[in-house]
């Protein structure tokens, strides 16, 4: 039916291009064209934010964009958040604090909370659980979650 | 999901016309929250999807103080809330856009979108209703304008014909003197779907009554609901916390809900006179605060 389309973009800083069907998710993109496997797929309807990437500065669930979409457009995924061999701040402090369980949920909850601390440093827990609200961890709970977004924030805040 | 064809028209002669050529097996991609998720179930089908995202009146957003608001069909809902102005001036609309979904979904979803998905519990028709918004439709025919009170005809139906287009919404200019709400009620904090909801538009005279009131509902209908009713009553009368409840008791009136696993018909209707009053009395506040 459709044909493959060509489609440059820009990927954590580096330009790309890839091939793809229309009705191919940017998720599916991500994952089985560019091996980039860390956006995960959750619920694939939109409500778990396990793949959520940041696209033209925005938070959005790349299994709700068609990869088409992203022809000229800005893409960061979780593999981009770490500056070479230093893990970013959220990366950090989800590690010391141990919040995560499974896992699986993670790279959506590092790609968010990063994107919300760019914008909010200070972000209170009220602030925090709201922005995170579409982002689901079936393991544990969020509390530990939402103080390692809190500590990231504070370190951000100390590194400036 | 099944597999389609793509287009990305950048203007809207184009847009309609790939509409009018492809009729029901055409789908319009704004910000795709509902209709990648309808396609990849199965709920809808597509030959092609018609990317609007590329058309600039599509993406618009322009406050103006004589003409007021011009809002594009597929700007996302976060442009709303993030714009102070807009969001100043239309604070129903702000507050809607605000809890549609999560934060990933008010990047990509579109106040457009949400009427044209034209659920009975979308959070943002309400507030178009309650400030009177006029929906400006292209199509074949040339272009034509329906009241957004009067664009939804049943559940996931509304009055786009084949080969029409929803182009912007236009909201009327707004003064200090007014101010709207909407509020809704879930049992989460968060990302769920409305049990009811209300929006209220009200505007002060100089003598402090009430001068014009507006006052529209979610999920307690087929469609979002026009409280024509309650929002006369509201003229000329004080803006009174007993006034107020009794335009949600009149609110009442056309609520005909569901039961079903969000909440009992009795429940839904009890919330619209809680909801009403709350958003009044919410809108009132704003307005004070500014004065």
């Amino acid at each position: 039916m459709a044909n493959k389309r060509h489609v440059s973009t820009t990927i954590n800083g580096e330009p790309k291009e890839f091939l793809c069907a229309p009705h191919e998710s940017l998720l599916e993109v991500l994952r089985d064209n560019l091996g980039l496997t860390g956006s995960k797929e959750g619920c694939n309807n939109g409500n778990c934010g396990a793949c959520t990437v940041i696209l033209n500065g925005r938070p959005v669930d790349s299994c709700l964009v068609l990869g088409v979409e992203v022809e000229g457009a800005e893409v960061e995924t979780v593999e981009g958040i770490a500056d070479r061999n230093e893990l970013h701040p959220v990366q950090e402090c989800f590690l010391e604090g141990a919040a995560l369980q499974c896992g699986i949920c993670t790279p959506g909850f590092l790609v968010a909370s990063k994107a919300l601390l760019e914008k909010n440093p200070d972000a209170c827990e009220h602030t925090i659980r709201y922005n995170l609200a579409g982002n689901l961890c079936r393991c544990t709970g969020y509390d530990k979650i939402v103080r390692a977004v809190q500590d990231a924030g504070a370190r951000m805040a100390e590194s400036n | 999901m099944k597999p389609f064809d793509y287009a990305s028209p950048s203007t809207i002669q184009e847009a309609t016309a790939l509409l009018e050529q492809h009729g029901d097996n055409a789908k319009v991609l704004a910000g795709g929250t509902d209709i990648i998720v309808q396609l990849r179930e199965g709920l809808r089908d597509a030959e092609i999807v018609i990317d609007v995202k590329k058309i600039p009146e599509l993406t618009a957003l322009d406050l103006c103080s004589e003409n007021g608001l011009t809002l594009g069909a597929s700007t996302p809902c976060c442009d709303v809330y993030e714009t102070p102005d807009v969001a100043a001036a239309y604070p129903a609309l702000a507050d809607s856009a605000h809890i549609v979904g999560g934060w990933q979904i008010q990047s990509r979803a579109s106040v457009g979108g949400n009427l044209c998905n034209s659920s009975p519990a979308a959070d943002t028709i309400p507030s178009l209703i309650a400030h009177n918004a006029t929906c400006l439709i292209e199509g074949p025919s040339g272009s034509r304008e329906v009241a957004a009170q009067d664009f939804c005809t049943a559940p996931g139906r509304n009055v786009l014909e084949a080969g029409e287009l929803l182009v912007t919404l236009k909201l009327p200019a707004v003064s200090d003197s007014e101010s709207s709400a909407y509020e809704r009620f879930i049992p989460r904090n968060e990302m769920d779907i409305a049990v009811a909801g209300a929006a209220s538009w009200i505007k002060l005279g100089d003598e402090g009554n009430i001068a014009a009131a507006r006052i529209a509902l979610s999920a307690v209908a087929a469609t979002p609901q026009f409280a024509q009713e309650a929002s006369e009553f509201l003229v000329g009368k004080a803006p009174t916390e007993e006034n107020f409840a009794q335009a949600g008791e009149l609110a009442k009136s056309v609520a005909s809900p569901i039961d079903d696993m969000r909440g009992t018909v009795e429940y839904r209707v009890n919330l619209v006179g809680v909801l009403v009053k709350r958003t009044l009395a919410t809108a009132l506040a704003r307005i004070q605060k500014d004065g």
